[in-house]
Order: structure tokens, then sequence, then C-alpha cells
């Protein structure tokens, strides 16, 4: 069975697609090594950055290996309390990745099941969400996370709030996003509601809710893979600039933004590795993931083949 | 509104009735703009008070051109639209009682135009076929629900193998067998057919309408067949019935209906139809367009392309009414009334006058 739907995938117009661009091999690529690299992190990282026992301040601020005074045991630096750049990137990149994949299923499951509803239901509870939706884009959506962050930052006692920051940043950042979901389904649920599939299901009398999920559903979340993946790459900028302004993941579980703000306190004193590296990361997990909803994109869409 | 006297019964009680029927829509601007401009509400009525009665085990077909509400009625026979007046009965029950009740709504059934849209085209063929059979629990158990599936798909002419492929794979005739054998899966009893051939290429229709006259003799289904296409129709109709504009115009049996139409309306239509043996005769057109159903032209609908029209005709609504020596037939038209429409019963129906109308 798995190997029968492994040879069907390799055979597929997506794969002979994917083979045919080098750009999208390259980013898939890049991305697979920053998510094995996050994922992996606790079992391949030469370093354990929060094991404190074992960080030694004599090693603070050592240059990436091929430096002169660089060593091999930190190939890419330390910083200023001796942790190993390599290894709180690789530990960052997995808070960040977490924060940003659950951002995205959390957007993506509010925006769809309002898209549907919007759509299939319409009238005035199609004209309510659709208003709703189109106020929230009047407005930058790192506002928006930084807006709700901000209050409920304000509304939670400080202990209280450390436990839950993880989750709020990832509400935040989901909450901030759901609109074009929903826009882009409510849509594709217009199109297809009238189809004479769906009307055969109401003439035998299947509930609202069942055509909605098993009929209609079905045929209108294509699109929303290729919004998703690009997502993906907005919501871990945008962790990364809620956590780079101070506001984000709490200090004990570094992601890359916060790595790179600590980062830029050394930048001017000459220690460009700690700000710099993480940067690229960054950089690298969030243009290669673009990249493959790009392709995505235009490999779903008929017209472009 | 407009007198309406009890037409002929058919023999046997009905499989379906309908009585005084009409949908109206709500076609105005959104409130805003509406208030902004100054405009009343506007309302297109598709149906406007449509009665018949179809007996068990006959065709009645519903023929007109686009846009005459012979699809609303299609859609109204089978719970889709609720009636903005009239009722429609189903086997002696209110309609809305009987789709409340699971074992009556397994009994109707429908049969769509676009065979590309009306199959989902994510499901396999057998969970297609078999979702009416699951929806009833017609079926217990996985083993005996394939059965059933393979069963159908045989009885459509199909291959029991074909339930593991998807829509796509299909022509558009074979999808439409799908359609019907999706259709029959919950043994119904009344099967409302809209369009089911006319996305069809004509040697493939053919197959589908014996299909259906054979699933018909056999199973004893009752049909109501909507179409635009008077050749089709006559193939499988017991009765039919001329809509225009929202309204019935004449209901007759199928052949008294092609030997002897009496409307105008009716006769026009029969006289577009291409014939071999008549290549070459001089044909007559109906003037003009459908009115617009929102703003439909006083008394009888057809009076602005009706080159017997006179000043009754402008302000008066006609009522369906049996004209002499036709006892079968039913009739709008005042021209059939007074008899000046220049039909002689018994013998042949003359060409209509040249009409001296225009738009």
């Amino acid at each position: 069975m798995a190997a029968g739907v492994l040879a069907r995938a390799f055979d597929s117009d997506l794969w002979w697609s994917f083979k045919r661009s080098p750009v999208t091999v390259v980013s898939a690529i890049v991305a697979l090594v920053c998510i094995l690299g996050a994922v992996l992190a606790p079992w391949i990282a030469p370093h354990n950055p929060f094991d404190l026992a074992s960080l030694n301040l004599g090693d603070a601020f050592k240059p990436p290996a091929w430096a002169e005074e660089g060593e091999l045991l930190y190939p890419l630096g330390s910083d200023d309390q001796g942790r190993d750049v390599l290894s709180a990137i690789m530990y960052g990149a997995r808070v960040s990745l977490l924060v940003g994949v659950a951002a995205v299923l959390f957007s993506t499951f509010v925006g769809v099941a309002i898209g549907l509803l919007a759509g299939y239901v319409g009238g005035t509870l199609d004209s309510l969400l659709m208003r709703i939706a189109d106020i929230q884009l009047t407005f930058p959506s790192i506002l928006i996370a930084l807006l709700v962050d901000g209050v409920v930052r304000a509304a939670l006692p400080r202990e209280v709030h450390d436990q839950i920051a993880l989750f709020v940043v990832i509400f935040a950042i989901g909450i901030s996003a759901w609109p074009q979901f929903a826009r882009t389904v409510r849509g594709s649920t217009l199109v297809e509601r009238n189809k004479e599939y769906v009307l055969a299901a109401r003439v035998i009398g299947i509930s609202q809710i069942r055509i909605m999920l098993t009929h209609v559903l079905p045929n209108v979340v294509g699109p929303v893979l290729v919004i998703a993946t690009l997502n993906l790459g907005f919501a871990i900028l945008a962790e990364a600039t809620l956590s780079f302004l101070g506001v984000g993941v709490p200090p004990t579980q570094p992601s890359l933004g916060t790595l790179i703000r600590i980062g830029n306190d050394f930048l001017f004193s000459g220690e460009w590795w700690i700000t710099i590296f993480p940067g690229l990361a960054l950089i690298a997990m969030v243009l290669s993931v673009n990249l493959l909803g790009d392709w995505l994109r235009d490999a779903l869409n008929p017209r472009l083949r | 509104m407009t007198d309406r006297r009890p037409h002929p019964r058919a023999a046997g009680a009905p499989m379906l009735a309908a009585e005084d029927l009409a949908k109206h829509f709500d076609v105005s601007r959104p409130l805003l703009q509406r208030v902004l401009a100054g405009e009343a509400r506007r309302t297109l009525k598709a149906v406007d008070g449509v009665s018949f009665d179809i007996p068990k085990g006959t065709t009645l077909s519903l023929v007109g051109e686009s846009g005459c509400g012979k699809s609303t009625v299609a859609r109204l026979v089978v719970g889709l639209y609720r009636p903005s007046r009239g009722r429609v009965l189903f086997d002696g029950m209110d309609l809305e009682t009987a789709r409340s009740d699971a074992a009556q709504r397994r009994r109707m059934q429908m049969i769509f135009q676009d065979p590309y849209a009306s199959l989902n085209p994510r499901w396999r063929v057998r969970d297609i076929i078999a979702e009416p059979v699951r929806a009833f629990g017609l079926v217990e158990g996985g083993a005996a629900q394939r059965e059933r599936v393979a069963e159908l798909l045989m009885q459509v002419g199909l291959s029991p193998l074909d339930g593991e492929k998807y829509p796509h794979e299909f022509s558009g005739g074979q999808r439409q067998r799908i359609s019907i054998a999706r259709a029959l899966s919950s043994n119904p009893e009344f099967l409302v057919c809209d369009e089911p051939t006319s996305a069809l290429d004509v040697s493939v229709q053919a197959q589908i309408l014996n299909l259906m006259k054979d699933l018909q003799a056999r199973l004893g289904l009752t049909y109501l067949f909507i179409s635009h296409n008077l050749a089709v129709v006559r193939q499988v109709s017991d009765r039919i019935g001329v809509m225009y504009l929202g309204r019935l115009v004449e209901l007759a049996p199928a052949e008294t209906l092609f030997i002897a139409p009496r409307h105008p309306y009716t006769r026009a239509l029969m006289e577009a139809i291409p014939d071999l043996e008549m290549t070459g005769r001089q044909r007559i057109p109906v003037g003009g367009e459908v009115p617009s159903p929102i703003n439909p032209p006083s008394g009888c609908p057809f009076h602005p392309r009706c080159p017997l029209a006179n000043a009754r005709c402008k302000a008066e609504m006609p009522a369906l009414l049996p004209p002499r020596g036709q006892p079968d037939t039913i009739v709008a038209c005042h021209a059939v009334e007074e008899e000046r429409d220049g039909v002689v019963p018994g013998t042949t129906v003359p060409p209509l006058p040249a009409a001296a109308t225009g738009v």
C-alpha cells in the first residue's frame, strides 16, 4: 500500500514539474536541512545551550571556527554566555518552526471554517463575516499580532503569562492571518455550493453540515495548501519580528528572532557572528519555504501548465 | 387572481400533483443601493401558478424556452425550493411532510443536466452511488453495499469495476449513467429529470433515453421530464406540458400535442422542428424575444408575439380550458376558446398566419 502511494507520487505531474525546476529542488533541500536540523536538534546539536552546567564563561565570544582564535568545538562561534551559536540556532529554529507551523495550522483551521460557513450559508452571516475580514485586512498583520500579544500581556499576571507565552504568540500570529484563508475558501465555496452534486445530496436529505464537510470541503481545500505554505514563511518571520521586539516567545526558549536581538547588541563591538548566523538561518528557512510555496502555486494552477 | 378550473384528471392516483405552484425570486439590488437609487423591490416570477399531476408509472414532460421556469418547477417538486404559493402533493401527502420522513424522501430522486457538475469529482464512483444507500440505511454491511453498487452499475450498463474509478475517468454519457445509478440506488418511484440529455451527443442521447424507458418499464417509475428538445420529449412522454414565462400554456397527451397543437406558441414550436420532408418550406419564425419575467406583459403573456392576439388578449389572462373536440387537452388561449384560431377539430392544423407583430 505505502509502496503504491509512493510509486504514484513519483509518477505524478507534480513530481515531474518539481524535477524540472532547479530552484525548487534547491529550496526543497534547504528547507529539508532546516527542518531536520531543527527537529533533531536535541540529538545532533554539538552542545545543549540550555544546560547551564555545561556553559563556561571563559568560552564566551569565540569567533567562528575558520577565523583566528576560532575553535572547532564552536563551529559558528559562541555568544556572550559561552553558548555555541550553531546549537543555539538549531534549538532556536525548533521554536521558530513550532510557532510557525502551529500558527499556520491555527489560521488555516479558523480561516477554512469561517470561509466555508460564510460561503455555504450566505446572506447576512456571509456579509458579517466578510466585513470583519475586510476590516482586519486593513491593518498590517504584524500590528494585529502585536495588539493581541500586548493585550494578553497586560491582562495576565507575569508568571501566568510566561507559562502560556508560546501559545499567546501562536494565537496572535494565527489570528492575524485567517482572513486570507477565509476569503479564498469562501470564493470556491460559492462556486461549489450551487453545483449539481450538492443539490443531489440535498435531494436525498443529507444534512447541511455533512454536505459542507464531505462534499464542499474536499473541493475547496486545494488552494488552501498553497496559501498555507506561503503563510508558513510569513508566520516564521512574524514570530521573529515579535521576538526581536522582545514581545514574542519567553527568553527561556529563545527563537531565531530572540537570538538575532541578543546578538544585535554585540554587532557594533565586532562579534558579528552572534547575530548574522541566526539571521542567515532565518533567511534560508523563510526563503526556501516561500519558493516552495510559489512553485506549488504554479504547479497546481492548470492555466500555467 | 385567475380562474383555475380543475383540469381533466388522468386515470389512477397521481404520484405527484402540483397545485397553483409558484416561485418568486427577490432580485432587488442590495438594500443600500436600492434606497439610494429610490427603487422598489423587484420580483422575478420564475413560476407563477402551475398545476398538473402525474399518474403513477407515466411520464409528464415540461417543455419551453430557456428561462420559462421549467427547471424551477423541477426543483420545487423535489423540495430544493420552497414554493412562494401553492403546494405539491407527493402521493397524496404534502411535500414538506413527505420530505421530513426519510422513508418517503427515499421514494423521490433527481437526475441533473450537467454530467460534469453532478458528480463530486473527489469521490469514487462507488461512494457516489452508495451515498443514498448509506443515507437511508437501505443495505447493511460493507460487502452487501458493494454488491448493491455492482448491481446498480450493471443495471445502467457499466462494469462493476468502474466503481473504483473517479468521475473524470468517464465520458459524458457514462457519467449520466452513473447519475442514473445513483438516483436508482434508493429504490425511488418518482424521478425528476432536469434536461438529462441536453449536454450529451445525439447518439448518446438516444442511449440514455432508451435506458430511462427500459428502467421505467422494468421498475414502474414515474418521471417528470424537463427538456427544451421536442424530439427527445416525443420519445419519452405520455403527456406534455408547454410552459411560457412561468405558466403552463398547453397540456396534452404526447401524440395529440404533436398532431394537433392548439396554443399559438405550441404551434410555433412545432413549426420550428426541422423536418426532412418539408425541406425548403418557408418557415414563419415567432417574432420577438421572450419578455422579461421581472416585468411580464399584461393579459396573456404571449400576446406581444402572437399573430392571433386581440384587445382581450392584452387585457385578460386566459384560463386553461379544454378546446372543443379535444377533451384530453387544456389550452390557455382566448383565440382557441373563441374558436378564431383557424383550427377545425379532426383536420390538420394549418400553419400560423404570418406574425404581424414584430417586437
